[in-house]
């Protein structure tokens, strides 16, 4: 072997030790969080609701609330953010509204959560009165989910074939017919694995509802949309470091659901590019 | 005819979107400015922005923001010393050497990684990583800006790799080929031809992550350890501007000058994200010309 082979043998060998010293931690992450965890669920933690103190009992409120503000988030963020989408892609000429509109996009993705936090605070919960609430933590988790929405829906609809809009243009269909009939549902799938992704996200986010929703201790189920709720992230933050005496294994088992829950949505979008991958014709 | 007037209604309606988007940013701007402003109409720019202690609850209070910031720095440039040179490799590693069936094992994982929600790295730097860290380098505590670092550079790896693989993907297959074709081999092809091709996005996947980690809050509030102090080393226990906010908006009266002094933490923290993605941003259009 001369000089120039050994080099890039060694070179390759650390670029192979970087990896794994990325991909190792990642597997123990899991590993720790599903042992630790999985002995402390049961049937009752899932759908009961916690007790003294939150020390005994489950996490049933709490599982609720988180996915009532995924739904929250998504009703406001999915609309919002294909339209935006469906503007950037189909309608926005290369004009200075348009760089504004693109600029925001790269702005909102880089704001930080507690950021959202704090706005979603001023704006929603006192300027609105909304008090803290599902309405205003959804709305914040929403804001906080619309760029990862908007950039999907961008490539979605990309990447459907510029020919399908001529052709259908060509022969007689309105822009938003063409839009509605040739462009959107090729680019559905791409579109919710998007939505499903940052959905997910925000499902494990803790610092925008801090203020905006989030209840210390409620173990009750939310009766309306004005209503504060318990979720994952923020209980879990609680037991962790605010409840003193209290039981590891319950923290443990409580991440262990909010992972589960989140890879579950993650897997619901990889099996939806997954099956848009073999169905795409061109 | 009733199919022009509804098309128009949902024409209107992309319309607004695409400028209530405009909006969102630009009342995230307008609030924290208007907040900020409140504060200093009582309390001097100058010692917000160069006082060095931050005393929110003593008489007088002081709002200075240096230790917080420097807090921030600290624990970003120790995340970023660890995570840009590691996912700077495991992004050449995967586009480049690693077999076809190895790299979507590989993607996936780093996908997964970014799915975790931070709550539950922060956990674990409470009931792992910290004490192991205490133990192991015999420090007073170990919730300190090390273990912050840590977790954060851990956090920013997805944002680096999957940004600078596709930087490195997307380099030209000619440059390689011409490379080739003049003896190289593939290493000295990564190291001399693709890397400094794909500089523009390899800088833009840094910028991010540096964005990413500066912004994060619930880590940081659970292994810094929270003290206010101007930090001496990553050893100690310090307090960044994110966690400030997150640790001390409960306890604030709306309306107070403390309340005020978090949105100008806010607004602080808001203008540094802005210019970290806005050069993220330029870089990654350089990079896709």
């Amino acid at each position: 072997m001369n000089a120039a082979k050994v080099r890039q043998a060694i070179a390759f060998f650390i670029l192979a030790v970087a990896t794994l010293m990325v991909v190792v931690p990642i597997l123990l992450t899991i590993f720790y969080i599903v042992k630790n965890g999985i002995g402390a669920v049961s049937w009752e933690f899932i759908t009961a609701a916690p007790r003294n103190g939150m020390k005994e009992g489950g996490i049933f409120p709490v599982i609720v609330g988180t996915i009532v503000l995924v739904i929250g988030t998504m009703l406001f963020s999915l609309p919002l953010g294909v339209l935006s989408a469906i503007y950037l892609v189909e309608y926005a000429k290369d004009n200075f509204f348009t760089r504004l509109v693109k600029l925001s996009v790269v702005n909102l993705s880089g704001i930080p959560s507690i950021v959202y936090g704090l706005f979603g605070f001023t704006l929603f919960v006192l300027l609105l009165n909304l008090g803290t609430s599902i309405l205003a933590g959804s709305l914040t988790l929403a804001i906080m989910s619309l760029p990862v929405i908007i950039t999907a829906t961008k490539e979605a609809l990309e990447s459907v074939p510029f020919s399908f809009r001529e052709i259908s243009l060509s022969l007689g269909a309105t822009r938003w017919q063409t839009i509605r009939y040739c462009v959107l549902p090729y680019a559905i799938p791409g579109i919710l694995t998007g939505a499903v992704l940052s959905l997910s996200r925000a499902a494990g986010e803790t610092a925008p509802i801090l203020f905006t929703v989030a209840a210390f201790y409620l173990p009750r189920l939310p009766r309306s949309v004005f209503d504060q709720v318990m979720a994952l992230p923020y209980h879990l933050y609680v037991i962790s470091t605010q409840v003193p005496n209290m039981p590891r294994k319950l923290s443990f088992a409580t991440g262990f659901v909010l992972i589960t829950l989140v890879f579950l949505m993650n897997l619901v979008s990889i099996i939806l590019r997954a099956h848009y991958r073999k169905k795409k014709q061109w | 005819m009733p199919r022009r007037i509804s098309e128009q209604i949902i024409e209107l309606c992309i319309k607004l979107s695409g400028l209530l988007v405009i909006i969102f940013v630009f009342l995230i701007f307008l609030f924290l400015l208007k907040d900020s402003l409140s504060l200093f109409s009582q309390y001097s720019v100058g010692e917000f922005l160069f006082g060095e202690k931050w005393l929110p609850i003593s008489e007088p209070p002081k709002f200075g923001i240096i230790p917080l910031l420097l807090g921030s720095i600290y624990v970003t440039a120790g995340a970023i010393v660890i995570c840009v040179p590691l996912g700077v490799a495991a992004a050449m590693f995967i586009a480049e050497v690693a077999p076809r069936s190895a790299k979507h094992i590989l993607k996936s994982l780093v996908e997964i990684l970014a799915s975790i929600p931070s709550i539950v790295l922060g956990f674990i730097g409470i009931v792992w990583l910290g004490p192991f860290l205490r133990n192991t380098l015999g420090l007073a505590t170990g919730m300190c800006g090390l273990t912050g670092s840590l977790l954060l550079a851990f956090m920013a790896l997805p944002t680096i790799i999957s940004i600078c693989e596709d930087a490195l993907v997307s380099v030209p297959r000619t440059y390689k080929e011409a490379a080739f074709g003049l003896g190289a081999t593939h290493w000295q092809t990564l190291w001399r031809i693709i890397l400094p091709s794909a500089s523009s996005g390899i800088i833009a996947a840094v910028m991010l992550g540096i964005g990413r980690v500066i912004g994060e809050t619930m880590v940081v509030m659970m292994v810094t350890g929270n003290a206010p102090v101007v930090p001496k080393s990553l050893l100690e226990p310090l307090r960044t501007l994110t966690a400030t906010i997150a640790g001390e908006m409960g306890e604030t009266v709306s309306g107070s000058e403390h309340y005020f002094a978090l949105f100008a933490v806010g607004m602080v923290l808001f203008i540094i994200t802005f210019i970290i993605n806005f050069v993220a941003d330029i870089c990654l259009r350089r990079a896709k010309k």
